[in-house]
């Protein structure tokens, strides 16, 4: 069989610059997933991009050909013209982006933008190409197809709109799909649900599909074909069974080996000890009142967070699992005092073993003041979290300079050593932000919140903007660090697999509320709750013996109302958590006992 | 349906505003001290002619200037009687103007529509000239396109107003036959509108456009090139691309709806800076505009005409802002959905 799109000798270049990708060459058979693995730089997004010719306008393809052989006709993709190459552009080859929310104009319907497709390519009048919309509405699983053709994005849930996006790329039939990151925006649930679709589209339509991602995981449940790209180079390629059960090249064996992984073998835990506390949330609630927008109308309550209990033991870390809207990071805010929990709700903060606790919320400004420099935060997105007009020196003695602490000198000094700690170069001090990248970035947020000398850290997402072989560095350094500063962990993650390798106890929430509460390895050994199970099955292992169980997934990420008849809650009326110590010590889960 | 509720109450709450300017305007015309008659007063007793004194007084009188302030503001609003019953703003009676010694009505009345005229036609010009050229130069940027258009807009920007006027006037006489000074031939002044009065305002509105309208589209043809190089970076440009648009056609449909929000909220903006600004113009090219009348009553503390002039500027931006916060309503789904709850 003769490939569908073969990419020769691809080179492409930035100004003067060597280029950033060199020789690539893979090819795509009819019908075949293609995985294109590599970090962020590895000239992946650009080499697919480059076959329908989306590439900034710096950019200049300087050799090789991209030969797509379709409906009888052979085309040069890098020397077609640009009128013919509009006709190629989401008729015959079609791409959805990384970013749903971003990707579909906010200021027009869902139903034009996907009609669009059809209309552009000329094939149908209006009303045929709506009747044909509304089809692959409800055939990418929108419940209301019509609803959804009236819909503006900004109506939608990030899920829904790559919903959106694959219909708009799945409505003129294409020969091929170019998926760049198609799913790495999206919850683990949802993840799991989109790529379940993606691969039943392709297997009714039989079209080809070429899958960019960085998440070795995905490839295993979805291609056919990997081509592993390092530095503009391809490392390694071949069909995917093989090269996943045993990797030929170092750096895709590196690539696995930084691939966190949720344990399957059964370890007994120690459930964390209970009589040195650093912080303890006693039934923190917190409601948000959203104003109705008529008048007569209540307003409408959100429970962002129901009756949270959660203790940190002092050199242990505390992980909160869930997806985006559980409530896990209004949690934090609430740990950390930049939020009032309802009435009723409290939380307390040892300073150290023995000393009285402090009430966060109901504190002095001298208090206030020593607790911030005992509780310091580090944020999800290192490129915004650091200011890029301040030098590196300047953000990090900047809180010393706040709190009044030390000399000049001394300040230097400490920020030289916080940087030495973690593993980067005092010389560096003098640069601006932009001249580090995505993994040093981080560190340096972490060297920040290091500089006052903290007792607990609360880390919200700390790794999720960063590729796996810099997340397992960053997890290493943020252990290392632990144990050797004996530091407390309050970490937020909707990643399960980064959760079990870092935290001593995991709290999953879903709702607002938490749903089970263990140790990792009881939790992941012996997962009870239909949603907590979903989590688990939804992520995606580089393991090709072990797909997503679609079902599990479907069965606990759907509404709490649908969850089995134990574990069921409706509205704000949940059943209680139950210790289950008669199963494992220090394992909880909320349901009618 | 939704929208016109949103009109009518866009049109109370600007109501409402029209309110509270007028207390402002009237506390503002009252806050030097004196008046326009107790200076005259003041300054006839000096001289030490009474029969003026007389007639001053009368006229004092005659407009509840001795009265308490409050109870002038009220009179002058027509919210409470006055020597002569209801007659204040509300009830279309605009006062005397002392410096002139006719009614505000009489003096500002060709110059309101002829006002309102010149500014419509230089906002129309700075959309039409801005619109193009901003587009143009985001999506040709950094070519030779994007340099001119900056090069000639920031020429217009640092160009004296009054300058521009002068040279424009010149070479616009000279090439064109066109019309010097004034907003219509002296000849149909005070005359009824016919077609031949039309010809002659058009022509005569040329040069006044141009020059009031430049600075401001240079200046919003640069913020739209900004705008546009914002959004032609974000995702749903290239989804559009991706879709096998023609970028003539995606231009105008994607990103220009979105950079184009800003420039709708400027029409509110866009009335009084430009009337203000064109005070200066209106002196050096004799055009019947209310900004001579404005400075001139300034000057002299006639507070009624002032007054007026003032609540009129005001009522024109807020009818601007009215405008543009319905037209934005209509265009952008994000703000029309706020607020209805997820």
């Amino acid at each position: 069989m003769r490939p569908l799109l073969t990419v020769e000798n691809l080179s492409i270049g930035f100004g003067k610059g060597e280029p950033v990708v060199k020789d690539v060459s893979f090819a795509v058979q009819p019908g075949e997933t293609l995985a294109l693995v590599g970090e962020s730089g590895s000239g992946k997004t650009i080499s697919c991009r480059a076959a329908l010719r989306i590439l900034p306008k710096a950019a200049q393809l300087r050799t090789g050909r991209i030969l797509l052989e379709t409906r009888g006709q052979s085309l040069d993709l890098a020397t077609l013209d640009e009128r013919r190459m509009r006709d190629v552009r989401g008729n015959i080859v079609s791409m959805i982006f990384q970013e749903p929310m971003r990707s579909l104009s906010p200021l027009h319907r869902i139903g034009n933008q996907v009609s669009e497709v059809l209309w552009l390519h000329g094939r149908k009048s209006e009303r045929a190409a709506r009747k044909e919309v509304l089809e692959c509405f409800e055939r990418v699983g929108f419940p209301d197809p019509e609803r959804t053709y009236r819909s503006y994005p900004f109506e939608l849930s990030g899920g829904m709109r790559q919903r959106a996006m694959i219909a708009m790329a799945m409505v003129a039939k294409p020969d091929l799909l170019i998926a760049d990151e198609p799913t790495t925006a999206l919850d683990v649930t949802t993840q799991a649900q989109v790529l379940g679709l993606m691969k039943e589209l392709q297997r009714e339509t039989g079209m080809a599909m070429i899958l960019v991602t960085h998440d070795l995981g995905v490839v295993a449940n979805m291609a056919e074909q990997v081509v592993v790209m390092h530095k503009g180079r391809v490392m390694e390629a071949g069909p995917a069974e093989p090269m996943l059960r045993a990797p030929a090249h170092p750096y895709t064996r590196a690539l696995f080996d930084a691939a966190p992984e949720i344990p399957d073998e059964a370890v007994v835990a120690i459930p964390p000890s209970r009589d040195d506390l650093i912080m303890e949330m006693k039934s923190v609630s917190k409601t948000y009142t959203l104003r109705a927008s008529k008048g007569w109308q209540a307003p409408t309550l959100i429970h962002a967070c129901r009756e949270i209990d959660l203790r940190v033991t002092r050199g242990e870390t505390l992980a909160i699992v869930g997806e985006s809207g559980s409530g896990k990071t209004t949690a934090a805010r609430i740990a950390l005092g930049a939020e009032l929990p309802d009435p009723g709700g409290e939380v307390l903060f040892h300073p150290a073993a023995g000393q009285p606790p402090i009430a966060v919320h109901d504190m002095d400004r001298a208090t206030r003041t020593a607790f911030q420099r005992r509780a310091q935060m580090v944020f999800q997105d290192p490129y915004s979290s650091l200011s890029p007009r301040m030098r590196i020196q300047d953000t990090l003695v900047e809180p010393l300079e706040i709190h009044g602490i030390g000399s000049r000198s001394e300040r230097r000094d400490k920020a030289a050593e916080m940087l030495r700690l973690v593993g980067l170069s005092p010389n560096m001090l003098k640069r601006y932000p932009h001249a580090f990248s995505g993994g040093q970035r981080q560190r340096l947020s972490i060297a920040r919140a290091l500089m006052l000398d903290p007792a607990l850290i609360v880390c919200d997402e700390p790794t999720s903007a960063l590729d796996v072989s810099v997340q397992e560095q960053i997890l290493k350094l943020l252990e290392e660090i632990r144990d050797q500063q004996n530091l407390s962990y309050l970490f937020i993650s909707h990643d399960l697999a980064v959760v079990a390798r870092i935290a001593d106890e995991v709290a999953v929430m879903r709702r607002g509320l938490i749903v089970e509460q263990a140790p990792p390895e009881t939790l992941f050994y012996n997962p009870q709750h239909p949603y907590t199970k979903a989590l688990i099955a939804a992520q995606p292992e580089p393991d090709i013996d072990r797909p997503i169980d679609l079902n599990l997934v479907a069965q606990g990420a759907g509404a709490p109302e649908c969850w089995p008849e134990e574990f069921r809650f409706n509205g704000i009326q949940a059943p209680p958590l139950v210790n289950l110590s008669h199963l494992e010590a220090g394992h909880k889960v909320r349901c009618h006992a | 349906m939704e929208i016109l509720k949103y009109a009518i109450y866009r049109f109370g709450t600007m109501l409402l505003t029209l309110l509270v300017v007028s207390v402002l305007v009237f506390a503002i015309i009252n806050l030097p001290p004196g008046d326009y008659l107790s200076n005259q007063i003041a300054e006839l007793q000096a001289t030490g002619q009474s029969a003026g004194v007389a007639k001053a007084e009368f006229l004092r009188q005659e407009y509840a200037l001795d009265k308490p302030l409050w109870q002038q503001y009220m009179i002058w609003m027509g919210f409470m009687p006055g020597p002569h019953g209801f007659s204040g703003m509300i009830q279309g009676n605009f006062g005397w103007s002392f410096e002139f010694d006719s009614p505000v009505a009489d003096i500002v009345g060709d110059t309101l529509w002829l006002t309102v005229l010149v500014n419509l036609a230089a906002v129309l010009f700075v959309y039409a000239v801005a619109l193009p050229l901003g587009v143009l130069a985001a999506a040709r940027a950094r070519t030779w396109v994007d340099y001119t258009s900056a090069f000639v807009g920031y020429l217009g920007l640092a160009t004296p107003n009054f300058l521009l006027a002068l040279i424009l006037f010149y070479y616009g006489h000279r090439w064109f036959d066109l019309p010097i000074g004034g907003l219509m031939d002296p000849m149909f002044e005070d005359m009824p509108m016919t077609w031949e009065k039309v010809k002659s305002i058009l022509t005569h509105l040329i040069v006044p456009t141009f020059v009031i309208g430049t600075a401001g589209a240079s200046a919003m043809m640069q913020r739209l090139r900004a705008n546009m190089l914002d959004e032609l970076g974000k995702p749903y440009v290239e989804t559009a691309i991706a879709k096998g648009m023609k970028s003539s056609r995606m231009l105008a449909k994607y990103p220009l709806r979105v950079a184009f929000n800003p420039f709708v909220a400027d029409i509110g903006n866009l009335l009084p800076s430009m009337i203000s600004g064109s005070v200066l113009v209106s002196v050096v090219l004799g055009l019947q505009t209310i900004g001579p009348s404005l400075l001139q009553a300034l000057k002299s503390q006639d507070m009624f005409l002032s007054g007026f002039v003032l609540m009129f500027v005001a009522l024109l931006t807020l009818i601007g802002t009215m405008v543009s916060d319905v037209l934005l309503v209509l265009l952008d789904p994000r703000i029309r959905y706020e607020g209805r709850g997820a």
